[in-house]
C-alpha cells in the first residue's frame, strides 16, 4: 500500500519534472547571465552602447524620449521590422486572394509572385530587390533612384519576400474555412468582395494568427540581413564594433543577446494574445 | 418561354460533375405560392436541381429563370437575384464568429442597404417568427441544432425573399430537433411562401406540399400531390423508393 503511494508520489514527481520547460529556464539564464556581465564589464558595455546604437545612455531618457533611451540601432531593427511586415501583410493578403481567385489571370501574377521569391535565397533577393527592382520601379515612376536610401529598400525587399510566405499562409487559412459559408453569405446576394472581407477573411484571419506570429519573429530575425545593405542596424552595429576593436566575443554574443530577449519576448507575447483570442472563438 | 404565373422556371437542365452527369434533362415549374417538394435516393440529383435555382451551380445546358430573368444570361446581375431567394442549406452555415442577430442583419445591411435600426427590427421580428427570439445575443456555436437551423430560415427570411429553397433542412439534425424545424416551414408554406424543398421527410411533404416531384439518376420520374404520389405512384421506380422509406 504505502509502496504504491510513494511509488505514484514520484511517478508525479518524475512528470513535473519531464515537463518544466528547462530550456526556457536555460536561455533565461544565458539572457541574465548576459545582463549581468553587460553591466558590469566595461568591454560588454561598451560593446553593447555601440551596437544598440547611440546616444542611449540613461539620460537620453529624459532628453530624447524612448526610442533615444533604447539606442538607434534597436530602433532601426525594429522600425524596419514592423514596416515592412505591416507591407508584407498586404503584399500577402493580396498574393493569396489572387492565388485562389477563379480568374486565370490574377492567379497566374500571384503563383508567379510566390514561387520567384520561393525559388531565390533571401540574400540573393535583398541584392536583387534593393539594386534591381527598387530602382527599376523608381525609374518607372520618375523618382530619382538616389534619394532612395538603403533602409527603404531593405523594407520593400524585407516585404517582397514575407510577402510570398504570407501569401501562402492567407491562402491555407482562407481554404480552411468550409465552403458552405461562402456558399450561404453569396445566397443572400453578397458580392465575392463583400463574404470575402465580412464572412471568410475575419475567420481565416484568427485561423492564421499564431503563423503569422511565427513569421513576425522570422522576420524580425531575418531583418539582420539587411546589414548587407549598410543599413545600420543592431547587425551592422556589431560588425562595425568588432571590425574597428576586433573584440569579436564582445560584439557578436551582445548581438546575440539582443536578438534573444527580444524574440523571446516576443513569442511570449504572443502565446499571451492567442490565449486571449482563443477565447473568444 | 414562361408564363408569368411561373416565378420559377427550369428549362432542360443537365449538370455534369467532371465525366458524370447528375442532372440528365430537368423541367421544372414553380408557381407563385406553391410549395414544391423534391424527393428521391441519394445521387438522384435533387440537391443540384435546388443549387441551380439560385446559381449555386452552374448548369451546363438548360436554363433557369426566376421571375422571368434568365440565371445564366451573362448581363444578369446574378446577386440581385439570389437577394430574392432565400436558402437554407443541410449545415445550417450560419455565420460563427457572428451573434445570431449579426447573422441576420448583416446581409440586410449591405445587399439591401438598410440602416442598423432597420434591419435590427426585421430580424428581431423573424427571430420571433421562428421562435427564438432570446437567442439574438448568443453565437451560434451556443445554440442547439434545430435553433441553429431557425435562425438560418430566419437570416433568409430578413431579405424578404420571394422564394425559399430548403437542401435537406433537417438531415443534419438529432431526431428530436426536427419537428421544431418542420413546425417553422409548415407555417411558412402556410403563409403563402413559396417553396421548394428537398427532404426526405414524407410527412412533412404530405402535410405541406401542393406537388411532389420523385427524382431518380438525374431526372423526374413523377409529379403528383402527395395524396396521389404516396397513395397511387404510377412508375415501378416511385413504388420501390417509396417502399423502401415507407416499408414500415
Amino acid at each position: 500500500m504505502s509502496t504504491t503511494e510513494t511509488k505514484r508520489g514520484k511517478d508525479t514527481a518524475n512528470d513535473a519534472v519531464r515537463e518544466f520547460p528547462w530550456w526556457l529556464l536555460a536561455v533565461i539564464a544565458f539572457l541574465v547571465v548576459m545582463a549581468v556581465v553587460i553591466v558590469t564589464q566595461p568591454d560588454f558595455n561598451r560593446a553593447f552602447m555601440f551596437i544598440k546604437g547611440n546616444p542611449g545612455s540613461l539620460e537620453d531618457l529624459g532628453r530624447g524620449g524612448f526610442w533615444a533611451f533604447i539606442g538607434q540601432g534597436i530602433t532601426i531593427t525594429i522600425a524596419i521590422t514592423l514596416i515592412a511586415f505591416a507591407l508584407a501583410l498586404l503584399f500577402g493578403l493580396l498574393a493569396g486572394l489572387g492565388r485562389i481567385n477563379r480568374h486565370f489571370v490574377p492567379r497566374n501574377i500571384a503563383i508567379f509572385y510566390i514561387e520567384f521569391v520561393r525559388g531565390v535565397p533571401t540574400l540573393v533577393l535583398i541584392f536583387t530587390v534593393a539594386y534591381v527592382l527598387v530602382p527599376g520601379l523608381a525609374g518607372l515612376l520618375g523618382i530619382p533612384t538616389g534619394s532612395i536610401n538603403s533602409a527603404v529598400r531593405a523594407i520593400v525587399a524585407l516585404a517582397v519576400i514575407y510577402g510570398a510566405f504570407l501569401a501562402e499562409i492567407f491562402r491555407a487559412g482562407i481554404e480552411s474555412i468550409p465552403r458552405g459559408q461562402m456558399e450561404a453569405a453569396r445566397s443572400l446576394g453578397m458580392t465575392y468582395g463583400q463574404a470575402m472581407r465580412h464572412i471568410i477573411l475575419p475567420q481565416a484571419i484568427r485561423n492564421t494568427l499564431p503563423a503569422l506570429g511565427n513569421d513576425f519573429i522570422a522576420m524580425l530575425k531575418d531583418s539582420s540581413l539587411v546589414s548587407v545593405l549598410a543599413v545600420r542596424d543592431i547587425t551592422q552595429q556589431a560588425r562595425l564594433y568588432a571590425g574597428s576593436t576586433f573584440r569579436f566575443n564582445e560584439s557578436y554574443l551582445v548581438l546575440t543577446f539582443l536578438y534573444l530577449s527580444m524574440t523571446l519576448a516576443l513569442s511570449l507575447l504572443l502565446r499571451v494574445l492567442e490565449r486571449r483570442l482563443g477565447k473568444n472563438v | 418561354m414562361y408564363k408569368s404565373d411561373d416565378i420559377i422556371v427550369v428549362d432542360g437542365l443537365h449538370k455534369y460533375f467532371g465525366h458524370i452527369e447528375a442532372v440528365k434533362g430537368v423541367d421544372l415549374r414553380v408557381r407563385r405560392g406553391e410549395v414544391v417538394i423534391i424527393v428521391g435516393p441519394s445521387g438522384s440529383g435533387k440537391s443540384t436541381v435546388l443549387r441551380c435555382i439560385n446559381h449555386l451551380e452552374v448548369p451546363t445546358h438548360g436554363a433557369v429563370y426566376i421571375d422571368g430573368v434568365h440565371l445564366e444570361d451573362k448581363k444578369t446581375d446574378i446577386n440581385k437575384v439570389r437577394a430574392e431567394v432565400g436558402m437554407v442549406f443541410q449545415q445550417f452555415n450560419l455565420f460563427p464568429h457572428l451573434t445570431v442577430l449579426e447573422n441576420v442583419t448583416i446581409a440586410q445591411r449591405m445587399v439591401r442597404k438598410r440602416s442598423r435600426e432597420e434591419a435590427q427590427e426585421i430580424a428581431m421580428e423573424q427571430l420571433r417568427h421562428v421562435g427564438i427570439p432570446e437567442k439574438a445575443d448568443a453565437f451560434p456555436r451556443q445554440l442547439s441544432g434545430g435553433q441553429q437551423q431557425r435562425v438560418a430560415i430566419a437570416r433568409a427570411l430578413a431579405m424578404n425573399p420571394k422564394i425559399m429553397l430548403f437542401d435537406e433542412p433537417t438531415s443534419a439534425l438529432d431526431p428530436e430537433m426536427i419537428k421544431e424545424v418542420l413546425d417553422v416551414m409548415l407555417l411558412l408554406a402556410r403563409e403563402g411562401m413559396t417553396m421548394v424543398v428537398v427532404t426526405h421527410e414524407m410527412g412533412f411533404a404530405r402535410a405541406a406540399a401542393d406537388r411532389v416531384v420523385f427524382m431518380d439518376e438525374g431526372r423526374v420520374v413523377e409529379v403528383a400531390t402527395p395524396t396521389e404520389l404516396f397513395n397511387n405512384p404510377q412508375h415501378e421506380r416511385t413504388k420501390l423508393f417509396l417502399s423502401k422509406i415507407l416499408g414500415h
